[in-house]
């Protein structure tokens, strides 16, 4: 059809696509190969082929650095497109995972969950051990999805996008409060592991969570795109949106347990990590050029991959023993552009 | 070859309305139990129909526009589209009978013109709102019916309010229904292009034979534009007719009724009531003597032909001569006679 050839997006996106393909297979080598101990690239691939010439490299590559860049991968896309979704939701520019509550919640489901267990069980019940993974996610996306819900009732009523956010600030504040009540009454060692969890991590993330984890966010990822249409006509506005045939009801709660579910996961795994879900889909529809969500979501779900292995990558310092918190890293990458957002558009308008 | 595709046309024109309404009371819940502004209403919508809804601000129009859609419940009453209930209407089959142009404020970043207008096709697409070659055509179709054929690739909000408004008005063309409505289409534009916005959809109603309902400030284009008018009273109900039929019923008089400004049946506008200073003769009839006249109102003169009034004007084709108690004053132009006229009258 003439008319796609028209289009000045298109071949432009295919180059952008080709260049962030390469970034993320080189980085995710160079996340890979970099840490406290440095593993060069070809002896990587020697790993793989099963050929290592040290032991202790193999035994660090397999139960530490591919799990942890994997989940880089996963956290990356999934965090972004969690943004991206409730960007469209809620109609606001500013809104994302850490932005409005729904890390909070998360936070607050896994507090419970993990620091509770001595309160209800006694000292001797290890959460890890008899729920597993798959009772923190629960947990987590629980408290997210709740957050998520009261965040958007309260929208419903307020028209004002500034308001949202501030709604969603509260509830952050709200969760925060319950979670320190109750590390008021828990075992310092729980709420040693609980700091540590806030501060946002890949490391942690085991082969046995990945199994939880991974099928949880791709199966999420897989059904975002399937929403493209839908989400689309709601950037039009909802009156809009039901005249063009979606139903809205049923297209925002999908939307809002998609994207609890993704948020509420990831945290439960990686804890909370701060404006990559606001900052990614900016950086993506400023490289395409676009908000129709046929090019974002993918687009987003790319940028959020590159994005998070660089945070990896950072965070471990390369050449030295230490390790910054990754939660630290990704504020000091979203801060700014958001920052850079709110002062380049003066007003919100036109943000999208 | 295949045909190109055509915009829904009814085969019988001018049988079965495309929209009516059945006992439709419309209004809202209050604490103090339901306000009703419209009681029963029972009105139809025909083919190739161009209806504006126009009454004074508070009379309901921006409650009775969406409670017609469907988006509000009614107190009472149906709305039926093509002889079905709206509520009973699936989303899709919904959108595909009613496309809406609303005044909500439009904000998606970057999208084209060609994506915006492709939403309209999402009511006939699959999942991935994938187009067909017939939907190509389509948009193409509505854009070229808008006269915004080369704006396909441009971006949506960097276009002019009126360009916005025709692109949407292409996405309801592009969506094909029988019917379109439109809240206040005009708002927000100036007069050139209110005139071409209006010219567009007159010409659709004619061309497409698609039913089109609007609702509009503007009554000078409505009266001048709209097969059917249906004019909205705070106080009574709501009176539907053509143009013609409303103005010489004393309706637009009625429900317009203000102590600044009248309702002037001969011209079909609206005329500024000024505070009598006193009458003004004028025996003057041609252009001079309308311009003279508008002058003389707006400057709370009554102006008759009574030549025995103490103030009479003239103008004698080079200059205008006004009478003030038998002295005499000759201006060059209107400004003079004013100037003149207000420092003699007051002394």
């Amino acid at each position: 059809m003439s008319l796609k050839a028209n289009n000045p997006y298109r071949w432009k996106s295919w180059q952008v696509t080709g260049i962030g393909v390469s970034a993320i297979v080189s980085l995710f080598l160079l996340d890979l190969s970099l840490g406290s101990v440095k593993i060069s690239v070809p002896e990587l691939l020697n790993i793989m082929a099963g050929k290592a010439s040290k032991q202790s490299w193999e035994y660090i590559f397999f139960n530490f650095r591919l799990p942890k860049a994997i989940s880089a991968l996963l956290t990356g896309a999934g965090i972004s497109v969690a943004g991206l979704q409730m960007q469209t939701l809620f109609k606001n520019p500013l809104a994302g995972p850490s932005v409005l509550g729904i890390s909070h919640g998360a936070s607050l489901g896994g507090a419970v969950f993990v620091l509770s267990s001595t309160a209800l069980f006694g000292a001797s019940f290890n959460f890890q051990e008899t729920l597993g993974s798959w009772g923190l996610v629960l947990f987590a996306v629980s408290g997210s999805f709740l957050v998520l819900l009261s965040v958007l009732f309260a929208s419903a009523r307020i028209s004002d996008g500034v308001t949202v956010l501030i709604v969603g600030l509260m509830f952050g504040f709200i969760t925060g409060a319950v979670v320190n009540i109750l590390q008021f009454f828990s075992d310092p060692e729980l709420i040693q592991n609980f700091l540590v969890w806030t501060f946002g991590s890949l490391a942690g993330v085991t082969w046995s969570q990945l199994q939880v984890m991974g099928p949880i966010i791709l199966l999420s990822l897989g059904l975002s795109l399937v929403f493209s249409k839908q989400m689309n006509a709601l950037l039009l506005g909802e009156n809009y949106a039901t005249g063009v045939g979606v139903n809205v009801k049923r297209t925002r709660i999908r939307l809002i347990l998609i994207t609890s579910v993704m948020a509420g996961t990831i945290t439960a795994f990686t804890g909370p990590i701060a404006f990559i879900g606001v900052a990614v889909p900016h950086l993506a529809r400023l490289l395409f050029r676009t908000s129709n969500h046929k090019i974002l979501l993918p687009a987003t779900m790319m940028c959020g991959m590159v994005i998070m292995l660089i945070c990896d990558i950072v965070s471990q310092v390369p050449g030295s023993q230490t390790t910054l918190p990754l939660n630290s890293i990704t504020a000091l990458f979203g801060g700014p552009v958001i920052l850079a957002i709110i002062i380049k558009n003066k007003q919100m308008k036109g943000a999208f | 070859m295949t045909q190109p595709p055509q915009f829904h046309r009814a085969r019988t024109p001018f049988t079965e309305p495309v929209l009516s309404t059945r006992g439709l009371t419309v209004g809202y819940a209050t604490k103090n139990g339901p306000l009703e502004l419209e009681r029963d209403l029972t009105i139809n919508v025909h083919n190739g129909e161009l209806v504006c809804l126009i009454g004074p601000n508070g009379c309901g129009k921006s409650t009775l526009m969406p409670t017609i859609a469907g988006l509000q419940p009614p107190l009472v009453g149906e709305t039926y589209i093509a002889e079905v209930d709206v509520r009973r209407l699936k989303p899709h089959e919904y959108a595909q009978l009613l496309s809406l142009v609303l005044t909500d404020k439009i904000n998606v970043g970057a999208m084209t013109v060609m994506e915006m207008v492709s939403v309209g096709r999402y009511p006939y697409t699959n999942y991935f709102a994938k187009l067909e070659p017939q939907d190509y055509e389509m948009i193409e179709r509505a854009l070229e019916s808008v006269h915004l054929g080369d704006y396909r690739d441009r971006l949506f909000h960097e276009l002019s309010d009126g360009e916005k408004q025709r692109v949407l008005i292409a996405k309801a063309l592009a969506q094909d229904t029988p019917l379109i409505m439109l809240d206040e289409p005009t708002a927000h534009l100036d007069l050139p292009t209110r005139v071409e916005i209006m010219n567009i959809l007159k010409q659709l109603a004619k061309q497409t034979n698609k039913a089109i309902l609007l609702s509009t400030h503007e009554l000078d284009l409505a009266l001048q534009t709209a097969d059917t008018i249906w004019l909205m009273h705070r106080d009574e109900a709501m009176r539907t007719g053509t143009p013609e039929d409303l103005v010489l019923s004393g309706m637009f008089e009625q429900v317009f009724k203000s102590n600044v400004f009248q309702f002037d049946k001969l011209s079909g506008s609206f005329k500024v009531v000024h505070s009598a200073k006193g009458e003004v003769s004028l025996t003057e009839n041609g252009l001079h003597g309308v311009w003279t006249r508008r002058a003389l109102e707006r400057e709370g003169y009554e102006v008759t032909t009574d030549a025995n009034l103490p103030i009479h004007v003239q103008h004698d084709g080079q200059q205008w001569l006004l009478t003030i108690n038998q002295t005499n004053f000759s201006c060059r132009d209107i400004s003079e006679l004013l100037r003149v006229l207000r420092r003699e009258d007051n002394a």
